[in-house]
């Protein structure tokens, strides 16, 4: 919805599927081949996929430019470029301490970034259940290149030292049951008393939609950017579709 | 001048008791003991196939101890081919066979793009569905495994089960 907003509001059009159902996927279809034929339709492609590496692949099929929305557990570029531009906002990125909760191994904009916080020296610690842990391959890229990865089992440890706690959804069906749910999402829920002795400019983020991860009473809280985070997605989409077809 | 080249590989007694001299295709030599069979299956040429294949297997040999060594009739395979097997048995040497004689002899050489001989370990992985398009995988440096390049799944042990 955020990419129709963005190009509606740079006076473009934009030409929506939003199910498999809707297109010619539902006959069988490749994606290859619906990207190929979207291509003569539309001057830039916007795609989410639940398959990862989808848009590598409807990039190398495409004749227009294409813009990754999510592929999957992969990747969420978009969203991650809206994060860094709301961090950017409240203070420069460079060496900071970002603190990711939730589900870091299915969550696709935790890897995207993840990926983005490499690149300017920040210090980041992971809080996620067992088995929902950063995927090890990313992690040990990330180690690589250099960034420092502190694993931690409980917010608490951590966040009065960091300064932006950047949390994602735990969904539901990857659990056995829903008690197993409930017991590990309630230990990561985050509430105005688990702030109360958090850095004075703590940013809270997190990509929405939100189920029961952030207590409601924290909006209203000056740490909650979330909502402003979600609107800076139309700003940043904009830049981004005029970029690759300016 | 009258060329004196061994046949093929055949350079030690037990292996031409073992594996007859082709007249004309390729010799792959000094393959790992006990890889033979991955080795023709990452080269495509496993189950059906018209080929002529004389496969020895944990043969002695003196430098490696035991070796295998796939024999490839009627079919010169090229170096892009052969580099795949590198992977799995890095001091292989291909020898291709002319008329009983060894025209050329090389190593192989680990490739740094690993193309449609390999299964993504990832089954949400866009090449796991009906896609026309084939693996492909991003060959890490210092022997740390394979890259997905369209999912980013590494593939750090067992590389032989994802072979295709």
């Amino acid at each position: 919805m955020s990419f129709e907003s963005a190009m509606a509001r740079l006076g473009g059009s934009s030409i929506s599927v939003s199910s498999v159902e809707a297109c010619s996927m539902a006959k069988g279809e490749t994606l290859a081949d619906t990207i190929r034929v979207v291509s003569g339709y539309a001057d830039a492609i916007v795609i989410r996929h639940p398959k990862e590496g989808a848009a590598r692949l409807a990039a190398e099929f495409a004749t227009v430019p294409v813009i990754n929305a999510g592929d999957g557990a992969g990747q969420h570029p978009s969203q991650t470029l809206l994060d860094l531009y709301t961090i950017r906002q409240s203070m420069p990125i460079d060496g900071i301490d970002v603190a990711l909760v939730g589900d870091l191994r299915y969550g696709r904009t935790a890897h995207s970034l993840a990926s983005a916080l490499s690149l300017y020296g920040v210090r980041l610690h992971t809080i996620s259940p067992p088995g929902l842990e950063l995927p090890p391959s990313l992690a040990e890229g990330l180690m690589e290149k250099g960034m420092e990865i502190i694993n931690h089992t409980d917010i608490g440890e951590v966040i009065n030292d960091v300064d932006v706690l950047y949390v994602t959804r735990i969904q539901r069906e990857r659990f056995p049951d829903s008690t197993s749910y409930f017991n590990v999402a309630s230990s990561y829920r985050i509430t105005p008393e688990l702030l109360a002795g958090a850095k004075k400019h703590l940013v809270v983020l997190h990509p929405l939609p939100r189920v029961d991860e952030i207590d409601p009473r924290l909006d209203a809280s000056p740490h909650a950017r979330y909502f402003e985070q979600s609107k800076n997605g139309v700003p940043v989409r904009m830049a981004m579709l005029l970029d690759v077809m300016g | 001048m009258k060329h004196i080249a061994p046949a093929d590989t055949g350079d030690e007694e037990g292996e031409r008791l073992l594996i007859r001299r082709i007249k004309n295709g390729t010799v792959i030599d000094h393959i790992d003991g006990g890889e033979a069979l991955n080795v023709i299956k990452i080269l495509g040429i496993a189950g059906t196939t018209t080929e002529t294949l004389s496969i020895a297997t944990n043969v002695p040999s003196k430098n490696m101890g035991k070796k295998d060594i796939v024999k490839i009739s009627n079919r010169e395979l090229s170096k892009e081919e052969v580099d795949r097997i590198a992977l799995i048995t890095p001091r292989a040497t291909i020898n291709i066979i002319r008329n009983f004689r060894v025209c050329e002899k090389q190593g192989v050489e680990i490739p740094t793009l690993i193309v449609g001989s390999v299964r993504c370990p990832n089954p949400g992985c866009i090449t796991r569905t009906n896609e026309p398009i084939k693996s492909r995988f991003a060959v890490l440096p210092e022997g740390k495994g394979l890259r997905c390049t369209y999912c980013d799944s590494v593939i750090t042990k067992d590389l032989t089960s994802y072979i295709i």
